[in-house]
């Protein structure tokens, strides 16, 4: 079967600094992966590239089977256009740390401006799906309300509406959990873990070692722009292989 | 000091004061609204791509805000005739005005467009928007809520500019003002008048932007 995802050698310069050396990596329908690693690790970069907010400069990302962002001309790699891109990044979702709610919307506008500018959907249905997101994630209740109005967990659950009611093929999470206060990292988590449960198709970036040992299929490691080891979830936190990390594993908290 | 003030001469010739006034408002609200269109697209430009667009958006806005109003307006009425451009008074400071706006009105916008976070840009672009839609759905109403305290202060400092188009004998207060001035000699109590004038309907406008900020500008989340 085609997987989700699928990532051959891919290669990422910012400038001089390669932060990207050659990532292999896939994601099977269904599959919930983590990502983790030191920061500076390349882990964010990693997942913004299947997503296009980052470009890459060798490699592949293959999504739904469909490599993404370039395509050949008389062999060479161009960029393709900007309307492909768009369409492009719509089979994913994504979620980002900082939540990034359109400020100016309600929670239900936040999530059917996509439905109707870019899926083209008609107003009234695309209310009908939001609503739907919405109360899946606990915030109908809220709908109306402006991001201003909403805590940081609350927020990221609007977040996590808006993204995975554009039926993406693959949602994304960028430490969807590391700018909230602590009392609210469980209702986000808990929120993952039940999309997960429910067979969505994940990509995450975490530091939240638990949550990743806990809901991953499987735990990919990331060391210095290369994966320095990747399996499920038990095999890489119960015995993990490479000495680096074993030292990661020992400073991080569980 | 005893002078005895005599306002009924000036209040006998209201109705010209009021016009005046009237006039000096259409002549602000007009050109504001074509110096904000051109200030939007300068603004643009100062962020574009291209650094040949850029230079010519910071060229544009340098030598029109280096630039006295006044000297503006004079050229334009009497220098542009003699190039071959002659426009009548009101279309000339309408013009002169614009243009200064424009500069001021592109320094407001391009604020805004520096407040936008970079972060709801790439939410647009993740729920796979094109740049022209995150510009229209995202990027401009964030800006225009985001500058509108900036865009206050600039619409009241381009109102009372349009005094300066008493120089050019658009009868506008400050015309009317001077003439009522010369024709009756009541200085004090002509000027006392059109102070207040002036200043009512700045404190007015400041109180309609304020209650349009007081609903529009956003809270920090």
């Amino acid at each position: 079967m085609t997987p989700i995802v699928e990532v051959r050698d891919l290669h990422k310069r910012f400038g001089e600094l390669e932060v990207l050396k050659g990532i292999d990596f896939t994601v099977a329908e269904g599959e919930v992966v983590s990502i983790i690693g030191a920061s500076g690790s390349g882990k964010t970069t990693l997942l913004r590239c299947l997503n296009l907010l980052e470009e890459f400069h060798r490699g592949d990302v293959l999504i739904g089977g469909e490599a993404i962002g370039y395509h050949l001309r008389r062999g060479q790699r161009v960029r393709i256009g900007e309307r492909e891109v768009a369409r492009q990044r719509a089979m994913t979702g994504m979620v980002f740390q900082a939540f990034n709610l359109f400020p100016h919307m309600s929670a239900l506008d936040n999530v059917t401006l996509g439905l109707t500018k870019v899926r083209g959907m008609p107003r009234p249905q695309a209310i009908e799906l939001a609503d739907h997101w919405l109360d899946r994630v606990g915030m109908l209740e809220r709908r109306d309300h402006r991001p201003s109005q909403l805590s940081g967990g609350q927020q990221q659950r609007v977040a996590i509406a808006r993204a995975i009611a554009m039926s993406p093929k693959v949602m994304l999470f960028d430490e969807a959990t590391s700018a909230l206060d602590p009392e609210r990292v469980g209702e986000v988590l808990e929120t993952i873990r039940s999309l997960a449960q429910e067979g969505m198709t994940m990509v995450l970036v975490t530091h939240e070692m638990r949550f990743a040992r806990d809901v991953s299929d499987k735990v990919v490691f990331m060391e210095d722009g290369r994966i320095a080891e990747q399996g499920p979830p038990q095999r890489l936190f119960l015995n993990p292989e490479s000495p680096r990390l074993q030292a990661f594993l020992k400073t991080s908290s569980f | 000091m005893n002078y005895h003030f005599n306002f009924a001469p000036i209040l006998e010739q209201w109705p010209l004061l009021l016009s005046g006034i009237g006039l000096g408002l259409l002549l602000a609200l007009v050109s504001i609204a074509i110096g904000s269109v051109l200030g939007l697209v300068v603004a643009f430009a100062s962020r574009a791509p291209s650094p040949w667009l850029r230079s010519l958006a910071f060229t544009w806005i340098s030598i029109l805000r280096n630039l006295p109003i006044l000297v503006i307006v004079l050229f334009l009425f009497f220098g542009m005739p003699q190039l071959g451009l002659s426009l009548d008074k009101i279309t000339s400071f309408v013009v002169a005005l614009s243009l200064y706006a424009s500069a001021y009105m592109a320094e407001v916008f391009r604020g805004g467009l520096l407040s936008v976070p970079q972060g709801l840009v790439e939410a647009g672009q993740a729920i796979g928007l094109t740049s022209l839609r995150i510009k229209r759905y995202i990027v401009l109403p964030i800006m225009f809520r985001n500058a509108l305290p900036a865009f206050g202060n600039n619409f009241i400092s381009l109102f009372k500019d349009t005094s300066l188009a008493a120089t050019i004998a658009v009868p506008e207060l400050t015309f009317y003002a001077r003439k009522i001035n010369s024709e009756t000699f009541r200085v004090i109590e002509v000027w006392l008048v059109a102070s207040l004038l002036y200043i009512v309907c700045c404190y007015a406008i400041t109180l309609v932007l304020r209650a349009m900020e007081k609903r529009l500008v956003l809270e920090k989340a």
